[in-house]
């Protein structure tokens, strides 16, 4: 009996972590992670479509345009569409600007924090023909991939969206 | 239909990442730009240069603001074995305020910039070279009456903490050519902020 009741109180825990959180709770918890721990995010294969946009709050153009991606994420929200804005901010800024621009702006979509300072390593992984400048934009479902460098307008990316979604 | 719609996608991101400019070992033109202090210059005007240090750069971006000691560091080192810092801001004004002409002028005062730091109105010469981002770096190199592109790319491996850098791509590109050697690394992509076009 005391162990079913410690199995409850367990389970109970654990799906008060698992809940849908309302706004940006989880702008504590955006991760920092390397490059390794970045790359298999560009490859998965399970007929999601994943936007992953390359941003930082210095950016001004990458800060002019986030606004579309979080109407697109409520837009397309019961579709298979996966929204990750990756944050290439310093890193003595994720206190002092990251997370606070999150919380400032509600920032909804998935926010990662990727820090990997050797960018001449991995920024052609990501794509070949990118550049290193941001705003960048990389779509992909399974092997079917685009990517952008520069700013989208909100016309721009539904239409790349839809290139995807709805040929 | 649908292969159609997403080839021209992919066509129009190609064209959109766009800038083809220079690739190492391709030869760089001159410009004639105005200097912080009113004066045009050129490259052709500093003539005991053997090459140079051609830095696409601006005062706004916070990765130009973070190499900037490196940048006078740069000059500082290599400018008296002849090779000298040419700064040049591609950035349209009207886009981002911070990099007027008269916020550049203010900047090098402040830094006391010992290089030219040149405005490019309509980004001419970042199109004509492909700089996408700041800072970008083109080390040219005379020979003959041509000035060869030697080396295109990111200052060194490490924009935030400059002592954590390993590799020191500039001045590793400098070093080899005072020596007559071959440069190892001659191309390097880098994060920065995208050169800001003037709207049409």
């Amino acid at each position: 009996m005391k162990t079913n009741l410690l199995f409850a109180a367990i389970l109970l825990s654990v799906l008060q972590f698992c809940l849908p959180v309302n706004s940006r709770a989880q702008t504590n918890e955006v991760a920092t992670i390397g490059f390794d721990d970045f790359l298999p995010l560009l490859s998965k294969t399970n007929d999601t479509l994943y936007v992953i946009n390359f941003w930082a709050t210095w950016c001004a153009p990458c800060v002019e345009e986030l606004p579309h991606f979080e109407v697109a994420n409520k837009h397309y929200k019961n579709r298979k569409l996966k929204i990750l804005l990756v944050s290439l901010d310093f890193k003595g800024a994720k206190d002092s600007r990251l997370l606070p621009f999150l919380q400032k702006h509600d920032i909804q979509c998935e926010v990662l924090h990727l820090y990997e300072p050797d960018a001449n390593q991995w920024i052609s992984r990501v794509d070949s023909t990118w550049t290193g400048a941001i705003p960048a934009t990389l779509f992909y479902r399974n092997t079917q991939r685009l990517f952008t460098e520069g700013s989208l307008t909100s016309q721009s990316l539904n239409q790349y969206i839809n290139s995807f979604l709805n040929p | 239909m649908k292969k159609i719609t997403f080839t021209l996608m992919l066509l129009l991101g190609f064209l959109y990442s766009g800038a083809q400019g220079y690739q190492p070992g391709g030869k760089a033109t001159d410009f004639e730009l105005t200097n912080v202090d009113g004066n045009t210059v050129s490259l052709g005007s500093m003539s005991d240069a053997k090459g140079y240090i051609v830095v696409f750069t601006c005062n706004s971006c916070p990765y130009s603001v973070a190499y900037e000691d490196r940048i006078i560091a740069l000059h500082n080192q290599y400018a008296p074995k002849g090779y000298p810092v040419v700064a040049i801001n591609s950035n349209d004004s009207l886009v981002q305020v911070r990099d007027s002409f008269s916020a550049m002028k203010q900047r090098a005062i402040e830094k006391q910039f010992g290089f030219p730091y040149l405005l490019d109105t309509d980004q001419k010469y970042a199109n004509i070279y492909g700089a996408t981002r700041t800072p970008h770096v083109f080390v040219l190199n005379r020979e003959n009456n041509d000035l060869v592109v030697k080396y295109i790319g990111a200052i060194d491996n490490n924009f935030e903490f400059p002592e954590s850098a390993t590799e020191h791509y500039v001045s590793e590109a400098v070093e080899a050519l005072l020596r007559g050697k071959e440069i190892i690394t001659n191309a390097t992509k880098a994060i920065g902020c995208s050169i800001k076009r003037k709207k049409q």
